[in-house]
């Protein structure tokens, strides 16, 4: 009996050599497999067990985190939803995140490495470091005073700091509140669907991620061309255009919205937003001058980080010369987004040199502590100085006796151009309304801000004019606000 | 009994009666310490890590389990002097770490106090287990009560098929806001009926019968007859109680007593066969069962058909979340497998939270007792005995298997209850009388002969004494 009661022991140890054989494979080589199951929910409960980091405008938080009690535990508030979205965009435990809400993620989240004193020293501890705050660049005012502005019309607003490429200003209408996705449940499903259903597409960040056709606000970019090319040397210099001006190697005849662009100077053109002269200047200088040129202000970029990433914004690179000749006044195939056109605005007020726009100034601790801070760098020269300083002028006549009066902001020296870009099939929709400008306060040596405003839905009357009635006084309003706020620390 | 030959198996020869032989009480005592101490500070660590204080009333928890654990080592110490010292220790161990994972996973849900009801049972199981050490002095008596083990036994396995199923099973007896397992305490009852029922027969039932093919015998129905009966009755009633798993524990311990008691292969080959044969009619026909086997082969399938996790592949994604070291007591959220997550399954608490390294070691605890059984077996001298520990470390070992192996995957997971570990008054108050029986049975096997005369020399190495060794051993 001896023998059998061993063998059974055996057994017994060979059923146990089992065990632990298996949980070695269900606990070591199985683990990141069962890890990564998308049904396993350790990974978000861990991600929502605590409060989410804010993002902070002027200092204050835009964002907060709510105890909802439930097993994700902490949901994602915003102060000012709408307001903020396409800054913050939204952090769903359904939908994901968007916007600096994905972008700072890991800080925000309490997952980046930076955000321990020491390395690893969160594995050891097997605890989680509370979620960092990102502090944007966005200042408080200029965005209210955008956003007002705008006053629910399908449109978007951006503003620079010319001379860092701080994103001062960054609204899209309508917005929607991303507190509605926030959670999880039937609700948040239902606000997705309809949000996404909803015509007016509140969900776009009109402001990064819509190109328009640019129309006259393109003229700075040829004008900038012409100069740095030499096409034009005296912008007082008749330009010998007829009006209308035939399209080389077709029939067609471009016509101008203003009266008294025949013969006009490239400074009364961008004075008056002549289409003729601009288009026979832009073909002047040529595919290949145009196309670097355009290039140069960060058109066909599709790398840029903002840091969400933004839409490319395009100039044709295979053109006839008639096709080149729409384009060089911002229509044809020329699609910007209203960063971009900020972009083109800040180069001319920066002297020429085009700084990489970005969001975020710094991400900190929870204690305030910096992880990281945004890199301000140049993206390269738009433009030389000089040719800076001429366009700088021919903006400013634009406000001071053109076609964007309603720019003027007192005591301050501002340059802006107008735009009206038709679209649709046989330009049949209503035209969207633009204005770009930049604003130096009475005695400073730099401009303080640049803007891009559009407005899509602008009252149809046509003519270089809608710029300057529907999109001008938003800008002027931004400057404003952005002259009257203390320069950023 | 008959002896036929004497090729004994005792540790030494007898030594003379006024040697001290060694007893190993302060070696039980010490480890005692240390089993209360490991589960105070988890005590302690699971209420920290909730809450980030100490728990309330943390010496009361003290005071009272260090208590109860001296009770049960003075029991010991007075009444079974020679026992293991390892067998107490290690179910103290056992049944506060299991405290520990109940608190642990109670602090995941508000107004949970199961760890408190799960507390009051330890101390029934303690008292039982002090009452056996102390009531039985000689574990040969039990033997005498073979039919009467086998009587209750079938009746408490009969009584909950009048009772409403809970979770698909009839194994429970609610009566007064209380719910019993009957079946647990059966398996004891059983193990002493076979263990008795074998050691009367074994030779009959290895040596005589009809030769049927090579080795093969059939053997008498006089013999077979009633044994058949009552293992065919057993799991009868557990497949009309649709109790998986207690049938499976059932059915292994019937045949490795059949086989301990004879040694004859053809029983393991039969048992296998008819367990087969069992299993797949099972498997086929009974959808409560086919289910789990379908889990089983297929643990995942709920999340592909768009229903989410099911209850095993939640255990899974524990036991894969705590790696090699665990998350750390407090820090996992085993509480996912929601259902059983205490009862069942809390052996995936272990392995989310304490990791490979913590499940090993519980793991080695179990093996160490079920050792520390079948080293009682090998060293009894009388057949009823050896029968009776090798049954005892034979439930412990199958259960540990059938559950751990269910909750991890290998087997089809069948509902039973982690010995000592899982959340269950039935489970824990029957371990523990397992425990008092091992306590026991190791007491009478460590005990120094007591010669028969006051013998002038040191006794020969063989000791003249009947004790009971089978010539086929």
């Amino acid at each position: 009996m001896i023998r059998y009661i061993r063998w059974c022991a055996y057994f017994c140890a060979a059923l146990l050599a089992a065990l632990l054989i298996n949980m070695g494979r269900v606990q070591v080589w199985e683990a990141s497999a069962y890890g990564a199951n998308p049904a396993n929910k350790r990974t978000a409960v861990e991600r929502y067990a605590k409060p989410r980091g804010d993002i902070l405008v002027d200092g204050r938080p835009v964002t907060g985190s709510r105890d909802s009690g439930q097993l994700l535990r902490y949901e994602r508030t915003y102060a000012n939803g709408p307001l903020y979205a396409p800054v913050t965009g939204f952090s769903s435990q359904t939908y994901g995140t968007s916007f600096v809400e994905r972008a700072e993620d890991p800080v925000l989240a309490g997952t980046d490495p930076g955000l321990s004193a020491f390395p690893f020293w969160y594995d050891l501890a097997r605890g989680h470091p509370p979620g960092g705050n990102a502090v944007t660049t966005i200042r408080a005012s200029m965005q209210r005073a955008a956003y007002t502005g705008l006053a629910g019309r399908r449109g978007a607003v951006v503003a620079l700091e010319p001379a860092t490429g701080r994103i001062l200003t960054l609204v899209s209408s309508p917005s929607y509140d991303p507190a509605a996705l926030s959670g999880t449940g039937a609700r948040v499903k239902e606000a997705w669907t309809r949000l996404n259903a909803d015509p007016a597409r509140p969900m776009l960040n009109r402001a990064l991620r819509e190109t328009y056709p640019p129309g006259s606000t393109f003229k700075i970019v040829t004008a900038a061309a012409a100069l740095d090319a030499g096409v034009v040397t005296d912008v007082d210099a008749p330009t010998q255009t007829p009006d209308p001006y035939p399209l080389p190697g077709t029939s067609t005849l471009l016509p101008n919205e203003a009266t008294g662009c025949e013969d006009a100077s490239m400074a009364e053109a961008v004075q008056w937003s002549c289409n003729t002269v601009m288009a026979k200047i832009g073909v002047q200088v040529g595919l290949a001058g145009m196309v670097e040129a355009a290039r140069r202000f960060g058109f066909n970029d599709d790398g840029l980080r903002v840091p969400s990433w933004v839409s490319p914004s395009a100039f044709d690179t295979d053109m006839s010369p008639d096709q080149l000749a729409l384009s060089s006044i911002g229509q044809f195939n020329t699609k910007a987004t209203p960063l971009q056109m900020a972009m083109v605005a800040s180069a001319v007020a920066n002297g020429g040199e085009l700084k990489r726009p970005y969001l975020v100034e710094r991400t900190t601790q929870d204690d305030g502590s910096q992880v990281r801070r945004g890199e301000q760098h140049a993206l390269g020269r738009a433009m030389s100085p000089a040719t800076a300083l001429r366009v700088q002028e021919l903006m400013v006549k634009v406000v001071e006796n053109g076609t964007g009066r309603n720019a003027a902001v007192p005591g301050a020296v501002v340059g802006g151009k107008t735009g009206t870009a038709q679209h649709g099939v046989g330009n049949a929709g209503t035209p969207y309304a633009w204005f770009i400008a930049w604003a130096r306060a009475q005695g400073a040596p730099l401009p303080a801000v640049a803007v891009a405003v559009v407005v899509e839905d602008a009252a149809a009357d046509r003519g270089g004019i809608s710029g300057n009635s529907a999109a001008a006084p938003i800008a002027r309003a931004v400057m404003a606000a952005a002259l009257a706020a203390k320069p950023a620390p | 009994m008959t002896a036929l030959t004497a090729k004994v198996t005792e540790p030494a020869p007898p030594p003379p009666p006024d040697a001290r032989a060694p007893q190993g009480r302060g070696v039980e005592l010490t480890l005692l310490a240390g089993a209360v101490l490991i589960s105070v500070l988890g005590h302690l660590y699971v209420g920290f890590a909730a809450t980030g204080r100490f728990p309330e009333a943390v010496t009361r928890h003290t005071v009272g389990f260090a208590a109860a654990a001296l009770i049960a080592h003075l029991a010991v110490r007075l009444r079974a002097p020679y026992a293991d010292p390892l067998v107490l220790p290690i179910a103290v161990l056992l049944n506060g770490l299991g405290l520990v994972l109940i608190e642990r996973l109670d602090l995941t849900a508000a107004g949970h106090h199961t760890a408190d009801e799960q507390l009051r049972w330890s101390g029934i199981g303690l008292a039982l287990f002090v009452l056996v050490v102390a009531v039985l002095r000689d574990h040969r008596v039990l033997q005498r009560y073979a039919y009467l083990s086998v009587t209750a036994a079938l009746a408490l396995m009969l009584v909950p098929v009048f009772f409403p199923a809970v979770n698909g099973a009839h194994i429970w007896i609610r009566f007064a806001g209380y719910s019993f397992q009957p079946g647990e305490f059966a398996k004891i009852l059983l193990a002493v009926f076979f263990a008795a029922y074998l050691a009367a027969n074994r030779t009959a039932l290895a040596l005589t019968g009809r030769r049927l093919l090579w080795k093969l015998r059939l053997l008498p129905g006089r013999v077979l007859g009633p044994i058949l009966t009552i293992w065919l009755l057993s799991v009868g009633v557990l497949v009309l109680e649709r109790d998986l798993g207690t049938s499976l524990l059932f059915f292994g311990l019937f045949v490795i007593m059949l086989f301990t008691a004879t040694g004859r292969i053809g029983w393991i080959a039969i048992g296998l066969l008819l367990a087969a044969v069992g299993a797949y009619a099972v498997g086929t026909f009974e959808p409560h069962v086919h289910s789990r086997v379908e889990d089983w082969l297929n643990p995942f399938a709920s999340i592909a058909r768009g229903d989410g996790p099911g209850q095993l592949a939640q255990s899974l994604f524990a036991f894969g979340a705590g790696g090699l070291l665990g998350a750390g007591l407090g820090h996992g959220q085993s509480f996912l497998i929601g259902f059983a997550a205490k009862s069942d399954f809390i052996l995936a608490t272990a392995g989310e939270e304490l990791g490979l390294v913590g499940l090993s070691a519980i793991m080695l605890l179990y093996g160490l007792l079920v050792d520390r059984g079948f080293r009682a077996g090998l060293a009894l001298r009388d057949p009823f005995g050896r029968l009776l520990a090798t049954g005892l470390a034979s439930i412990l070992a199958l259960q540990v298997f059938v559950i751990a192996g269910g909750v991890t995957g290998l087997i089809p997971l069948t509902g039973m209850a982690m010995p000592f570990l899982a959340q269950g008054g039935s489970s824990v108050v029957t371990n523990w009388i397992i425990v008092a029986l091992l306590i026991r049975l190791g007491d009478s096997a460590r005990r120094p002969v007591p010669a028969p005369f006051p013998a002038p020399f040191p006794a020969p190495p063989s000791s003249p004494l009947p004790t009971g060794e089978a010539g086929r051993a």
